[in-house]
């Protein structure tokens, strides 16, 4: 399907690629806006690349809109069907304590907005996704990798999405209400995404657990966060560690200290061989993580 | 020998008042919004009045004014909300500069009309720097006094080099009307498909009230409930007619969770989420939406983006009349 293009007001183009969520979809978002940004045509403000769309904020004043929508539109015939397009990407690890204190006391305070007051939010994913147990369901969240196919809500927030063929993905509901509290660095799932919150604060994913591994750093002052505030990126790959407590609590001193660092390996990523075999190319992509 | 620089004492921080200037750019992609003075046309005048650049860092007042103590002389200028500042007890025109000197203290008095006030100084606060911006990012803790609204004990530098003139004036007919019934145009879109007919109809004939829930953030609406296109929900939306594919949300757009409750997103907006936007504020009149109170009484009126161009033309040659008034 071709892409669905809208303005947004005087400074804003909005492309809508897919209805549906798709890796591919995607990656026509990520390849187009890499095309873009290579560009960075005077009079460019904003380059917001998301799930399945991306947005564009100008200054109507330096760019023509009408002509600027025509190049945007030329940009995503070159990008086609984006099966050919190669991403610079990284692996990540990031070590989860699943079903941990913290998370679970929040998700105590807030059952009242809750589909299901009776249980915890990572009991509730596991049952309606047809796991037996909630072990069963971690294996399944932490099993395979996560593509991160948009950065934002709030600062440094990834949202990321399942490698693995549609009928394995793990799919729950946001909760009924937003809550007014989620801690950082809670790991956290609605509709298709999982997500890592950055910074405490309001959220209506379920709570599945959290990382000692801290991901925004506004300051700068931790390893990992010389060059920039935000360490994900779109693109990222993310393979979620089962961790115990003392792992977490080892891990979190080290953060507190300012010496914890997150694994990452730099990995090129092509569309096509991962849809021919993702179970195949997961394991390769895994393996450089050994 | 030159005098020691002067700094501003807060002894009270008023309700929410944070630094803000024209806001920063390039980072909304990673979930990092402009930020920035909510009414940039009060920011602008608020400068200008003091002989600052445009996009300098001033004070927000929301709702409440701050009682400031000087340690050394400036020229400062109040515009935007009507909330009168008062030196040393004594009452100060808004939208004009004046001089305050060593030991004054500055508040205001209570809120008359609109929501938001500038408070610029000559030379600029010259707070902490963060992505090229002063504008306080609370969520974020970016920019401000450590990322946060001013506070009781907190000392504000300020900059020098620049050399503020008291007495200028911004004419009234350059000054905003702050008023309760308000017109904000907009330009249909984004995800206003989902509407039908009727439920556009209503979006746009509806008299909407702002409620309470009125931050930098966002505003949101009640008054009414916009029917929508019946559909199998696509994969990853979300079940709700309202929910979408989680996507990127423009400055000024408008999304109406649940069809109730339309929220206008402001300079402060989280960067992207699983609502429909049915339509974009202009960008000049998010201005607008910066002074509404809660109870103001609203209409979205369409315009096509041709017209929201020039609105946005005519917007600058205002700006442009009002330097000239103030080089006179």
């Amino acid at each position: 399907m071709s892409a669905r293009y809208s303005w947004g007001g005087d400074e804003f183009i909005f492309v809508e690629l897919a209805e549906e969520m798709s890796l591919q979809a995607n990656f026509k978002a990520v390849a187009i806006t890499n095309l873009l940004r290579e560009e960075r045509p005077d009079g460019i403000l904003e380059i917001c690349s998301a799930n399945a769309s991306y947005q564009v904020r100008y200054d109507p004043d330096v760019l023509e809109p009408h002509a600027f929508l025509e190049h945007l539109k030329s940009l995503e015939d070159r990008v086609g069907d984006a099966l050919g397009v190669t991403l610079d990407c990284r692996v990540v690890e990031i070590p989860v304590l699943y079903q941990d204190p913290w998370t679970t006391e929040t998700l105590m305070r807030f059952r009242d907005r809750h589909q299901d007051p009776e249980a915890t939010d990572i009991e509730y994913a596991a049952r309606i996704n047809g796991y037996s147990s909630v072990e069963e369901f971690i294996a399944a969240h932490s099993g395979s990798p996560w593509f991160t196919s948009m950065v934002g809500f709030v600062a440094g927030l990834p949202f990321k999405y399942q490698m693995v063929p549609r009928e394995r993905q793990i799919v729950v509901p946001k909760y009924l209400r937003p809550r007014t509290d989620t801690p950082k660095q809670t790991v956290g799932y609605g509709g298709c995404f999982s997500c890592i919150y950055s910074v405490r604060g309001a959220g209506g994913y379920q709570m599945f657990g959290i990382t000692p591994a801290p991901i925004y750093d506004p300051r700068q002052t931790k390893p990992d966060f010389t060059e920039h505030k935000v360490f994900m990126r779109p693109g990222d790959m993310v393979k979620f560690r089962p961790i115990d407590r003392d792992e977490y609590d080892e891990s979190q001193a080290k953060a507190e200290a300012g010496e914890y660092r997150i694994t990452a390996r730099d990995v090129s990523f092509d569309l096509q061989p991962f849809l021919d075999d993702p179970d195949g190319y997961n394991k390769r992509l895994l393996g450089e993580l050994a | 020998m030159t005098a020691p620089a002067t700094t501003i004492e807060v002894r009270k921080p008023g309700l929410s008042t944070t630094i803000q200037d024209g806001g920063r750019s390039g980072y909304y992609h990673l979930g990092i919004p402009p930020s920035g003075a909510l009414d940039q046309y009060s920011l602008a005048a608020a400068n200008a009045l003091v002989g600052n650049g445009a996009d300098d860092a001033v004070l927000e007042i929301v709702y409440m004014g701050p009682e400031l103590r000087f340690t050394g002389p400036a020229v400062v200028a109040v515009t935007g909300a009507e909330i009168a500042p008062r030196v040393n007890g004594e009452s100060r025109p808004l939208w004009e500069s004046f001089a305050v000197a060593e030991g004054d203290v500055l508040d205001f008095d209570y809120l008359k009309a609109g929501s938001r006030a500038y408070l610029a100084v000559s030379g600029g606060f010259d707070t902490r720097v963060d992505l090229g911006s002063r504008s306080t990012y609370v969520i974020g803790s970016l920019g401000g006094v450590d990322g946060r609204p001013i506070a009781e004990g907190d000392v504000l530098p300020v900059g020098t080099g620049a050399a503020g003139r008291a007495g200028l004036v911004v004419p009234d007919g350059l000054r905003p009307a702050m008023s309760k019934d308000v017109e904000v145009r907009v330009v249909m879109g984004l995800y206003d498909h989902r509407l039908t007919d009727r439920g556009r109809a209503t979006f746009l004939d509806t008299t909407w009230t702002l409620t309470p829930v009125a931050d930098r953030m966002g505003f949101r609406y009640a008054g009414g409930e916009l029917e929508t296109v019946d559909r199998e929900p696509p994969f990853g939306a979300g079940q709700d007619p309202s929910n979408i594919v989680d996507s990127p949300y423009p400055i000024g757009s408008i999304q109406v969770p649940g069809g109730v409750e339309p929220i206008v997103l402001h300079r402060d907006a989280v960067s992207g989420g699983g609502y429909m936007m049915v339509a974009t504020v202009l960008s000049g009149d998010l201005d607008i939406v910066a002074q509404s109170a809660p109870r103001t009484r609203t209409r979205f009126v369409e315009v096509d983006l041709e017209t929201a161009l020039q609105l946005r033309a005519e917007r600058k040659d205002r700006i442009a009349r009002m330097y000239a008034a103030l080089s006179d």
